[in-house]
């Protein structure tokens, strides 16, 4: 899992069905500092994040679990949101 | 599995059920000497890891399963394993 800042959000009329009804985010995977790490992914939500939230993300195959009844095709999921970030102050991270 | 550091913590209300009574830490890949490299990840604790640790972290699905105890797959997969008490490594040309 990773950190990530929600940017934007993303509308799409047609898509796959298996898509309908959850929210699509574009987000900028972010360190511990909030500096952008690589480019930036639409996610999946499913925490009910906004925009300009800090969050969790999970990718690859794991990002198809979210719901017990169903997997999704996503390859990036949002499972969390970031209340408070704690860094040991001489981390030099 | 990987070589980190443990170099903070986050604190998180909302979220998947599957990170419910779990310690998530933030965690940066570092090289066998300690040099913190880019690419910080979240990471569930499941050994009582703290802040300043190097740990193996065991980033797939199916080992977070396996020790998390769950029953279906999950929307979770980096996993801190084990606490490192010592590497020995000899570099090539060192």
């Amino acid at each position: 899992m990773k950190l990530g800042r929600v940017t934007g959000k993303v509308w799409a009329t047609a898509k796959d069905p298996k898509l309908n009804s959850l929210t699509l985010f574009v987000m900028q995977p972010v360190d511990e500092h909030d500096t952008p790490l690589g480019t930036e992914l639409i996610v999946v939500d499913t925490v009910g994040s906004r925009e300009g939230d800090l969050v969790y993300w999970v990718g690859g195959a794991e990002a198809t679990f979210p719901f017990n009844d169903r997997q999704i095709p996503s390859d990036a999921t949002i499972v969390g949101l970031v209340d408070r970030v704690d860094i040991q102050p001489d981390g030099n991270a | 599995m990987i070589l980190c550091k443990v170099v903070g913590s986050i604190v998180s209300t909302i979220k998947h059920k599957s990170y419910d009574n779990q310690k998530v830490l933030l965690v940066r890949p570092v090289t066998p000497e300690g040099e913190l490299k880019s690419g910080t990840m979240v990471a569930v604790d499941t050994v009582g890891a703290g802040e300043g640790n190097i740990v193996l972290v065991a980033s797939e699905g199916r080992a977070a399963m396996e020790i998390l105890g769950f029953n279906a797959r999950q929307p979770l997969r980096s996993v801190i394993v084990g606490i490192v008490d010592r590497i020995d490594c000899e570099r090539s040309g060192g």
